[in-house]
């Protein structure tokens, strides 16, 4: 199954749940920060999102999309 | 509706429904038990009729809360040390802007005092008597009939101006047995409830809050509450006056009181034609009728205030007159119900030494 | 690709105010995925607390009043009983329903008023800077037991359930924690069938859930998620306390 997220980086606080939960270690913190001041978690390419979700159900801020095909 | 004859409470009960309050909650205390008492078989009659012996008074007055933001008429009743437990409710509802209904059947005090009648409520009703900036409209019925047709009047002031009631009578007046008609309702333009919850149908969530972080915005808030409280100073203060045409004394007396009032005046007339003593009773405590007395303090010179408190209206008798007149006073604390005579006693003292001052 | 997850209806698109890690926010967020799905957010009417969770009517796109500390549930049956076909839920800390209002609660639910309570366990208060709540664990640090809570003096955690679960006019009591996802999964199925019970006016429902504070923890948020797991759970037990036939 293949899959992708979308973060709204301005939304999200850098709590590093879905950073955690990821089985597929899909999402990393940002070097960069969001106009809160927070690290923000970003999607990376390189991995192999499966779309399962796992890191918009854990996210606080209900920042993550995600798509799955 | 025929002349029936009623206790205070039920007819307080009565008149509620009447005025189609269908939420009663409620927590016992003495002298008011059978005003819930007769709301606990009254309302299983009503259609909607909501009935709780809360576990609380906080309970009952924060029951009165949601039932009022859900849109109904609801009421809650208490005396003076459950009153107390009440403010934080009464608090939060001044702030929301939310209409209910309180009946205070006053006992004696402070803490625990007594079961006896005393006005001794009178800075805790007339201050708004919890914390914050605000004030509750304050009705002070003198009879049976009284209490019946101001608790179905605070229901309609409620809701036109979206504040607390407060219905402040006495442990005499709740017990009394006194002829009395039913007010009927009759249709009334009264605004819109647009603020009430009912589930955000086809239309934008509705919020009913008190807490407003921003102190420009709550300033603004509290400046808006002054507003109302001085829209309803102009239009709902109510007072009567009783043989004020030749006095040159004017009893202050409200309540209880100003009944015993009237009777030592009735004696003193009575007994020394030379005697001029009138009676201004205010109905509305706050507002209170503070133009009436300005005004009066024209003509006369001599206030004499009565209360069953330790004095407590006579400040607000001393802010009104501004200075001008002289304020005696006679207060009876503790849930002493003094006679008729005994008032007079105290009067005719003070107006004949007003006289052989004035002479001088 | 398909969508397959995104941000409820029922929440309004505004940053929360919470702090990282909070777990009131997925609380928030499932609640309103719930009322998304089983289509009652114009039938919902919500009584927020005391406390950090306070400006949820921000954040919850429902109908909402506020209720003074810890009275939320006497503010729920004055609107229950005048409109017994809507979805009254109250939502409250720990210091809001197991201390200042204790009462409240214990005699809504003793009487069986057709509500659900959502009560947030994080074993402090959270708003007022981390000071000692009644759920707080014993040994554990707070601003008002800066050497730890001593159960002979300070008296031991309330389990909320527990109590509750003794009177007869609950209907469902479960326990459940957002700190991981298996447990923020339960979560939801516990909020859903609260709500199921309520529809059905079983009796008084409540869900505790156990909640990272991480900022009054002291401690980050994944360590907040593992400090649920391996110690408060230990005091606070997860799983159904009692349910009813619904």
């Amino acid at each position: 199954m293949k899959g992708k997220i979308v973060i709204d980086k301005e939304f999200c606080k850098g709590c590093q749940f879905c950073i955690a939960f990821c089985p597929k270690k899909a999402v990393q913190i940002s070097a960069k920060r969001n106009t809160k001041g927070y690290a923000y978690a970003e999607y990376d390419k390189t991995k192999k999102c499966s779309g399962c979700a796992t890191c918009a159900l854990v996210c606080p801020e209900a920042t993550i999309e995600v798509y799955r095909e | 509706m025929n002349k029936q004859l009623m206790y205070g409470t039920h007819a307080i009960g009565e008149a509620a429904i009447q005025a189609g309050c269908t939420c009663y909650f409620g927590y016992p205390i003495t002298p008011q038990n059978e005003l819930p008492e007769y709301m606990s078989r009254r309302l299983t009659e009503v259609p909607g009729g909501v009935f709780i012996q809360a576990e609380s008074e906080l309970a009952s007055i924060n029951m009165v809360l949601g039932a009022s933001v859900a849109g109904a008429r609801a009421m809650t009743s208490s005396s003076s040390p459950g009153i107390s437990l009440k403010q934080e409710g009464i608090s939060f509802l001044a702030g929301m802007e939310l209409p209910a209904v309180i009946v205070n059947i006053v006992r004696g005090g402070p803490g625990l005092g007594n079961i006896a009648p005393a006005q001794s409520d009178y800075f805790q009703a007339t201050r708004g008597g919890g914390h914050g900036d605000y004030r509750i409209v304050v009705l002070a019925p003198a009879s049976v009939q009284e209490l019946a047709d101001m608790t179905f009047a605070a229901f309609d002031l409620a809701d036109e101006y979206r504040v607390p009631v407060m219905v402040m009578g006495d442990g005499m007046l709740g017990q009394l047995m006194e002829p009395v008609v039913m007010p009927v309702r009759k249709k009334k333009k009264l605004p819109e409830k647009d603020y009430i919850l009912t589930g955000a149908k086809r239309r934008p969530a509705r919020l009913v809050k008190s807490l407003i972080l921003d102190t420009k915005a709550m300033e603004d808030h509290n400046w808006k509450l002054m507003r109302k409280y001085r829209r309803i100073e102009q239009n709902e203060t109510r007072w009567e006056s009783f043989l004020l045409d030749d006095a040159e004394m004017v009893v202050i007396a409200y309540g209880t009181a100003a009944r015993i009032a009237r009777g030592a005046i009735n004696r003193l007339r009575r007994e020394d034609e030379s005697i001029r003593v009138g009676l201004i009773r205010p109905i509305t405590l706050w507002p209170f009728p503070t133009d009436v007395l300005k005004k009066a303090s024209q003509k006369i010179k001599d206030f004499f205030v009565f209360e069953m408190s330790a004095g407590q209206m006579v400040e607000d008798v001393r802010l009104a007159l501004d200075g001008s007149g002289t304020i005696h006073f006679y207060g009876r604390p503790g849930g002493v119900v003094p006679t008729p005579a005994e008032l007079a006693r105290s009067i005719a003292r003070h107006y004949y030494q007003s006289q052989r001052k004035q002479k001088k | 690709m398909k969508k397959v997850f995104s941000r409820p209806k029922s929440l309004r698109k505004v940053s929360m105010h919470y702090c990282p890690g909070c777990g009131h926010s997925i609380i928030h967020r499932l609640i309103a995925e719930l009322l998304d799905e089983l289509k009652l957010r114009d039938k919902t009417i919500c009584v927020p607390p005391a406390g950090c969770a306070v400006l949820a009517y921000y954040y919850l796109d429902i109908d909402m009043v506020e209720a003074p500390h810890g009275r939320a549930t006497a503010v729920a049956t004055g609107i229950k009983r005048v409109h017994p076909k809507n979805l009254v839920f109250s939502y409250q800390g720990d210091g809001d329903l197991a201390a200042i209002g204790t009462s409240e609660a214990l005699h809504a639910a003793n009487r069986g008023e057709q509500i659900t309570v959502i009560f947030v366990n994080n074993a402090v208060y959270g708003m007022t800077g981390g000071q000692m709540a009644p759920t707080t664990l014993a040994g554990q640090k707070t601003t008002t037991s800066p050497f730890g809570r001593d159960p002979k003096i300070e008296g031991p955690p309330i389990r909320v359930c527990e109590l509750l679960a003794t009177l007869h006019n609950t209907s469902y009591l479960e326990r459940v924690a957002v700190n991981s996802p298996a447990h923020i999964k339960k979560t939801k199925n516990a909020l859903r069938k609260a709500f199921e019970h309520q529809k059905k006016n079983t009796g008084f429902s409540l869900v505790e859930i156990l909640s990272p504070c991480p900022t009054n923890w002291r401690m980050d948020p994944l360590q907040s998620c593992k400090w649920i797991d391996e110690v408060m759970v230990k005091e606070f037990p997860l799983g159904v306390l009692k349910e009813v036939k619904c």
